[in-house]
């Protein structure tokens, strides 16, 4: 219970926020900073724990994000059911991948790489195949009620993302402190070693992808239903697959709250960029990325490596926000 | 459909433009092949020197295929001093930091270069770009055989380098194994810096073959990246002969599926083959089991 509770206090803090602003803009930004923390998250499982690059996160993400919208245009199905099919969907994409590129034993690089390829040859599919309304793209048709999972106001919105994201937390946690948690670490170090040790590497990358794939894939059927607009552009574009690593990474990979507090981070940075380059076309994300390069020369293993080195310099401070592995 | 009117000319300019693949895959797979790192800057480096190959033509009123006797080098320079100076030392020796900076990276140049020059597409008019050479049904731009027999001299020029200087052997070296190679009083941060210049200078290279015929944006990189690694996948990691000819492939391959199956699934059929050829052999055509 005690690992648990940081993410209890966290999620109830976060919670708190409605109380003190509805302002369409704090919400707006929060919301998407939740998303790319659950898009984050599905990553950090896979690549943070299971040391699996992904570079194509896009591809879990985009599969939900259709399934969802083409059930609901084009099937009539209801919202919330389409996110339980579209995150089945994301968490079969990720199975196949799993199974196709572990099979034919892809690490590193390769594994990268292949994930890319998947992604952009899903991309191309959608921006062409009839369903996927090609390169128009899919709206779906506002009908605002919560049945309908559409909301007039953001706050429902809020508590929805923070509620998906408040799950992978825990899921995340739970696979943590569990024996699969292990083997995935153990995969992660020395792959030769944990097979060697009797570790099943092969079930344990396929689960891992599949319930990574699981968890980013709620991110898209979210942001459907949030923008309720999709195209080729945004559920295949490389922006998701970018978001769903960067958040992790600068947040602290392998780290329960990484994806979190890697989101809020990039959002701020985002939007503070933004406010600070006014209209300049391009100005905005000169800043951001040299930023980027800037928090990564500092904080090499993350902010969550960060406040860790701190804390250390300043023992009495207690323990830590987050200390899952050294 | 099968006629030789249609496939020669397909095979010929696919392999034309597999050429400039096949050069922009070059840069890559050096960089891999000796610093194991995905360069996700490179697209934006090959950008940023068509922007350079442009602005030496309309400003300067250089030639393209004279500008490369410039740009090279300070291309080399460039991203020697990146490597040294910004990347090398903000990765901290880390693969997913390499990652993270060269991404920044390409997020700060293709932001840069849409700062200063916005999103407007630009093209440069040559009175020879037009030119155009027989052979039997097929009819080949003169710039795109320019671009051919140089990528084949560059390849063989970059080998002899590899082979035959100090300089090379120091490269390999290092790529075989670095810590050996330090202990032998190699200062790998230098060949590093090196690789990863000799990897930008291919990049500038391309673009001046490619600015007299293609246009330049913002973006215009970002297109021949993805295909790259194709190439580099196919290729073989790290093999400069492999770079070769798996980009002479893509770019068939890439030019056939667009006759058989439409302009904008052309692509499919290079995604494809990677896919294939990362499952059943991933080291590559010429590539060692990595």
């Amino acid at each position: 219970m005690k690992t648990y509770l940081p993410i209890i206090v966290v999620v109830a803090l976060l919670a708190a926020v409605p109380l003190f602003t509805t302002s369409n803009v704090v919400l707006n930004f929060l919301v998407t900073a939740l998303l790319i923390a659950l898009a984050g998250q599905g990553w950090n499982l896979l690549g943070g724990y299971g040391g699996q690059y992904s570079f194509g996160h896009a591809a879990f993400f985009g599969t939900a994000a259709y399934a969802t919208a083409i059930l609901q245009v084009r099937y009539g199905v209801n919202a919330w059911l389409g996110l339980f099919i579209g995150t089945a969907a994301g968490a079969l994409v990720g199975a196949a991948i799993g199974a196709l590129t572990f099979r034919s034993g892809l690490r590193g690089s390769y594994f990268s790489l292949v994930t890319l390829a998947f992604a952009e040859v899903l991309r191309i599919v959608a921006s062409v195949a009839p369903i996927t309304g090609a390169g128009v793209g899919m709206l779906i048709p506002l009908d605002l009620h919560a049945q309908a999972f559409q909301f007039q106001s953001r706050v429902p919105f809020y508590f929805i993302a923070l509620a998906l994201v408040a799950l992978s937390l825990l899921v995340v946690r739970a696979i943590e402190n569990s024996r699969f948690g292990a083997y995935l670490a153990a995969v992660r170090e020395n792959e030769d070693a944990a097979s060697a040790l009797g570790v099943d590497a092969f079930s344990v990358k396929l689960c891992a992808i599949t319930i990574s794939a699981a968890i980013t894939a709620t991110a898209g059927c979210f942001y459907a239903q949030y923008f309720l607009f999709i195209d080729a552009g945004i559920a295949y574009g490389p922006w998701i697959s970018i978001d769903a690593l960067l958040a992790p990474i600068v947040g602290g990979a392998g780290t329960v709250f990484g994806p979190l507090l890697g989101a809020l981070a990039i959002k701020t940075l985002g939007e503070t960029t933004k406010l600070v380059a006014a209209d300049a076309p391009g100005l905005d994300l000169v800043i951001y990325g040299l930023l980027l390069v800037g928090v990564i020369g500092l904080a090499p293993r993350g902010i969550a490596g960060l406040l860790r080195t701190i804390s250390r310099l300043r023992p009495s401070s207690g323990t830590t926000l987050e200390d899952s592995h050294g | 459909m099968l006629s030789p009117v249609i496939l020669l000319p397909a095979i010929l300019n696919g392999l034309m433009t597999g050429a400039i693949y096949a050069l922009v895959a070059l840069g890559l797979t050096l960089i891999y092949g000796v610093l194991h790192i995905i360069n996700f800057a490179h697209g934006a480096l090959l950008t940023a020197a068509m922007f350079a190959a442009f602005f030496a033509y309309t400003l300067l009123g250089l030639d393209p295929y004279l500008a490369v006797f410039l740009l090279a080098p300070l291309f080399f320079v460039a991203g020697y001093a990146l490597q040294r100076f910004v990347i090398g030392p903000a990765a901290h020796g880390e693969d997913r930091n390499f990652l993270l900076v060269t991404l920044g990276l390409a997020i700060v140049i293709e932001n840069a270069l849409l700062y200063f020059f916005r999103a407007d597409t630009r093209t440069i008019n040559l009175p020879y770009a037009f030119n155009v050479v027989e052979f039997g049904p097929a009819f080949i731009a003169v710039p795109r055989i320019v671009a051919l027999g140089a990528v084949i001299a560059l390849a063989l020029a970059l080998w002899a380098i590899m082979q035959w200087t100090d300089t090379g052997k120091a490269i390999r070296a290092v790529a075989k194994e670095k810590l050996g190679a330090e202990l032998c009083g190699i200062n790998v941060a230098h060949v590093f810096a090196i690789t990863f210049g000799l990897g930008t200078a291919c990049v500038a290279v391309a673009a001046c073959l490619l600015i007299p015929t293609y246009y330049v944006n913002p973006t215009a990189g970002d297109a021949f990246v993805l295909i790259a690694f194709t190439i580099v996948v196919l290729g073989g990691m790290g093999s400069v002969a492999g770079a070769l000819v798996g980009g002479l492939c893509v770019g068939v391959i890439e030019s056939l599926s667009s006759v058989f199956l439409g302009e904008s699934l052309g692509q499919i059929g290079i995604f494809a083959l990677f896919i294939v050829m990362l499952l059943v052999r991933p080291s590559g055509l010429f590539g060692t089991r990595a």
